[in-house]
């Protein structure tokens, strides 16, 4: 499916001459798979819209970015203060400014026994069988156009390895500190997290733009979970406003593994969060829950995919969306149950409020079953706020814009309250509340 | 620009040759060659004795057919059709039918008994020669002199060319235009007959219109095209198809269907299908193409879709509604049964485009053997859809582990005033619902059917009265040999 596309070019063109930089380029096996990724992201090139999964995202935002050829080499920028949503010595805290991970703005101390926490980069060097492993799922290289992307050319993130048993007791901080001061720049970052059987971890993702300087960030996050692991990972996405943002995350949840997700989108001109859980053993349980919040010309793109290939395994979607301005919001959720998946359990809740008329919202929630003893269901809407409780509130003496503040952190709170970590809630409702402020 | 003047002349020189030979051919035969090509559809309008507009209109169709690839999008898996292998002008349709009910399959005389279908009625619906008792051209007459009176046309497409030329060539494809999909493009080329239904200014058409009563209609072949116009205050509610199975031999089937309603006119159509499904391995069937689309043109008009499903070895139809005048209405009621090897995909569109327009889709899946149901729909909420409202439900139903049932709604929304909702199950019959009927004394095939009604409940009640009796019924044969 060779597609015409300006942008894919400097990628490509880049690839070359990147190569022998680009963090463990000292390892045959690293530089076999970037080179087999590089060859399936050159054969699909980027995705556009003739792409049902992205048919209604359009990656157009990257040809205004300008990338240069410098723009896929690391641009530092100096920060001697990660901005932590979590009071010092409360949680461990991993910084990566523009990407690249800085060991002097992280807190990794007391890190249990059975705990590997760092950044890709370092860790390709120092602990490259580590690396290996987690990379050799490598999934979504052949069909998940970005992924091959960033494998080719990722260069730093998160490394996060559990041994069984190991349980985090602090929340693990993940900052991300964007800012093209020093020129636009586009990062491939590659998150890696394995929980061993029984582990436990909580991971709070913030990411963030320092100003309102265009650049583009594309993740991929590979997360496996063994039996009885729990990853609950919360995530807030506040890049800059002319900032473009992919993520996509790759899941393998095992046997009575729970994965408990929450991603808050206020942030990017453009974003796509793109999630795909594999539930592959008997009692495994995901949830994906989030909320985006957009205005003036921002578009969200959230599409989840959740595969139920063993019987009794469940999950639970809920999502809300507030759309003001120009704004558009996309969601896509599918279901999927497999021939032996038998008693499974499947919700999805998309629900939207548009505030103007301008705003844009389309959505697409599957299912897709071949079993029968099953039970999925999926509810969407789209509407404005509701009148009789607007004037409820105004006849209680509230102004109108406070009393739709009001309603619209009410209709977000019902995703919020499914956070998992309860202490963590207060968080998310602020950053809300922050947003519907301005 | 002029060498499109060039080209327009060419094929009209072309045209006039083609239009002597296919003259000829048609004094010394009634058959096209098999295969598709230009010559074909001049063979078909020449035949018809069709205006110079239509041919033109069919020519350019096939040439963008040629062009157009075929749609993969729906879940629906079938080997590629060989559109050159097939007879495009009434060569399936001369070969004798049988002389008496006895050489008529007798699995399918006892469908029909199940369905309660009296014995003229069998006979003529598995194509035995009709005889003077039961006089269908004579009764179509008697249906016609009624209508005339209230200035109802009611006749077929051809007919329609003749005798109301302004008419058609006002409307047709005007909601389906040629090159909208594959198949319709298909059959704008090629399209040999169909209904035409014209409702004047506030008539209520005395009586359902149905294919079944109007006989020339029988037969009318793979490429059937309907258009149905309600001018303002009218209203119409029409049938189609036929609650017994006909056992058609043509695999591929590519029908369009138009429905125009002006202001505060209405249109009530209503489909049961229930062509040869194939055998319990997938062999043989009929291939159900179908685009339907109706335009609410008018303020306050409404545009009701209603389909029972049971048939067909792959349905691959999308009943929609395009709501442009203010309040206007659409609805879809929809039950789809897949049983054996069976696979549908349907669905409904609703795009809103005027003020305080609603719309309503209800559609119930019912999957059984190894069989794949589908149900896929677009609610688009326009700029100025003020006020719009929409409310859909899916529900499925599964019986036995080897079948699908899937959901892939599209919903889009540009105005913060239109509310729209969505909801969509699926589950298994009740082993506790199964139990309770069998505790007294129903078979285990009835207690299915009677649990399947219950749960189509809903869309059957939008049927005609008559029609509702026998697609309960066919609910319960469709679902045959599925548990057990």
């Amino acid at each position: 499916m060779k597609q015409d596309n300006a942008m894919t070019t400097p990628f490509v063109d880049q690839y070359d001459s990147l190569k022998p930089e680009l963090p463990g380029s000292a390892l045959p096996w690293m530089t076999a798979l970037r080179d087999r990724a590089m060859d399936a992201f050159s054969a699909s090139g980027l995705p556009t819209q003739r792409r049902e999964s992205w048919k209604y995202t359009n990656l157009r935002n990257l040809t205004q970015l300008e990338l240069d050829g410098q723009s896929l080499a690391p641009r530092p920028v100096s920060i001697d203060r990660a901005p932590s949503l979590l009071p010092d010595g409360s949680a461990y805290r991993i910084v990566f400014v523009n990407g690249d991970f800085r060991a002097d703005l992280s807190d990794l101390a007391d890190l249990p026994a059975g705990a590997v926490i760092g950044g890709v980069a370092a860790l390709s060097e120092d602990e490259p069988e580590c690396v290996e492993r987690l990379l050799a799922q490598h999934k979504g290289i052949e069909d998940q156009p970005l992924v091959a992307l960033n494998t080719a050319l990722m260069r730093d993130g998160l490394l996060l390895q559990l041994d069984a048993g190991c349980k985090l007791e602090r929340v693990l901080e993940v900052i991300h500190v964007n800012s093209a001061q020093n020129g636009v720049f586009a990062h491939n970052a590659r998150n890696l997290i394995s929980l061993g059987a029984g582990s436990e971890a909580t991971i709070l993702e913030h990411h963030l733009g320092l100003d309102d300087s265009a650049y583009y960030i594309n993740a991929a996050n590979d997360v496996t979970l063994d039996e009885d692991a729990t990853l609950r990972h919360y995530r807030i996405q506040a890049e800059g406003k002319n900032a473009v943002h992919t993520s996509t995350t790759n899941g393998e949840l095992a046997g009575n593994s729970f994965y408990d997700g929450y991603t808050l989108s206020v942030g990017a001109a453009l974003s796509r969060n793109e999630t795909k859980m594999n539930l592959t053993a008997e009692g495994a349980n995901c949830h994906l829950n989030g909320g985006y919040l957009m205005r003036s010309q921002q578009h969200c793109d959230t599409t989840t995919v959740v595969e139920h290939l063993a019987p009794q395994t469940s999950c639970r979607e809920v999502f809300k969306g507030v759309l003001d301005g120009r704004s558009r919001g996309v969601f896509q959720g599918r279901i999927v149950v497999r021939p032996n998946a038998q008693q499974t359990d499947g919700h999805q809740l998309n629900k939207v409020l548009l505030l103007t008329d301008t705003a844009e919202i389309n959505a697409k929630p599957e299912l897709e079953i071949y079993a029968d003893d099953v039970k999925c269901s999926h509810g969407c809407s789209a509407g404005e706020v509701d009148h009789d409780a607007l004037f409820y509130l105004r006849s209680r003496g509230l102004s109108e814009t406070s009393a739709k503040a009001l309603l619209i952190q009410a209709f977000l709170a019902e995703s919020v309250s499914e956070i998992g970590a309860v202490e963590l809630q207060d968080l998310f409702l602020e950053k809300i509340s922050d947003w519907l402020a301005v | 620009m002029a060498a499109t003047v060039e080209t327009v002349d060419q094929v009209r020189a072309l045209a006039d040759d083609k239009y002597k030979y296919g003259f000829v051919t048609d004094i010394e035969a009634d058959t096209a060659p098999k295969g598709l090509d230009e010559s074909t559809i001049r063979f078909i309008s020449a035949k018809k004795e069709e205006p110079e507009w239509l041919l033109e209109w069919r020519l350019r169709a096939y040439e963008q057919w040629l062009t157009m690839p075929e749609p993969e999008w729906a879940k629906v898996d079938f080997p590629a059709i060989d559109y050159q292998d097939a007879y495009y002008y009434s060569a399936p349709k001369t070969k004798e039918g049988p002389k008496s009910l006895d050489e008529v399959d007798p699995e399918l005389l006892r469908t029909y008994e199940k369905l309660g279908i009296p014995l003229r009625e069998q006979e003529m619906l598995a194509g035995v020669a009709v005889d003077a008792v039961f006089d269908s051209i004579s009764v179509a007459t008697t249906f016609r002199a009624k209508l005339a009176e209230k200035g109802v046309i009611f006749c077929s497409i051809s007919e329609a060319i003749k005798d109301h030329p302004d008419l058609v060539r006002k409307y047709l494809g005007s909601v389906v235009p040629y090159g909208d999909n594959k198949h319709a493009c298909l059959n704008s080329a090629v399209f040999t007959d169909g209904s035409f239904v014209y409702i004047p200014k506030g008539v209520r058409c005395p009586m359902e219109l149905s294919t079944y009563f109007r006989i020339n209609a029988a037969n009318t072949g793979q490429f059937e095209r309907t258009l149905i116009i309600a001018d303002e205050g009218s209203y119409v509610s029409y049938l189609e198809g036929c609650t017994a199975p006909m056992r058609d031999e043509n695999q591929l089937h590519a029908a369009v269907v138009e429905l125009i309603t002006l202001d505060d006119a209405e249109i009530k159509y209503s489909t049961v299908q229930n062509w040869y499904p194939g055998d319990e391995n997938g062999l043989g069937g009929i291939y159900n193409f179908v685009t339907k689309r109706g335009a609410c043109r008018g303020r306050n008009s409404k545009i009701s879709w209603t389909q029972v499903e049971t048939g067909s070895a792959i349905t691959w139809k999308y009943p929609s509604c395009i709501l442009q005048g203010d309040n206007s209405v659409g609805e879809f009621y929809s039950i789809a049964i897949t049983n054996n090897m069976q696979q549908a995909d349907t669905g409904t569109k609703m795009i809103h485009l005027g003020k305080n327009t609603t719309s309503r889709i209800i559609a119930k899946g019912i999957s059984a053997g190894k069989s794949q149901s589908t149900y896929r729909g677009l609610v688009r909420m326009g700029a100025k859809a003020k006020g719009a409202r929409n409310y859909t439900q899916c529900d499925s139903l599964l019986i036995g582990d080897k079948c699908g049932a899937h959901t892939v709604p599209y919903i889009e929304s540009r105005n913060s005033t239109a509310q729209v909702e969505h909801e969509a199950t699926t589950s298994k019959i009740s082993e506790d619902q199964l139990f309770y009927c069998r505790q007294r004394g129903i078979g285990e095939e009835d207690a299915v059917a009677l649990v399947v009604n219950g749960f189509c409940r809903e869309v059957l009640q939008q049927l005609p009265m008559e029609f509702a009796v026998e697609a309960q019924k066919l609910v319960g044969i469709s679902l045959e040999g599925s548990v057990g």
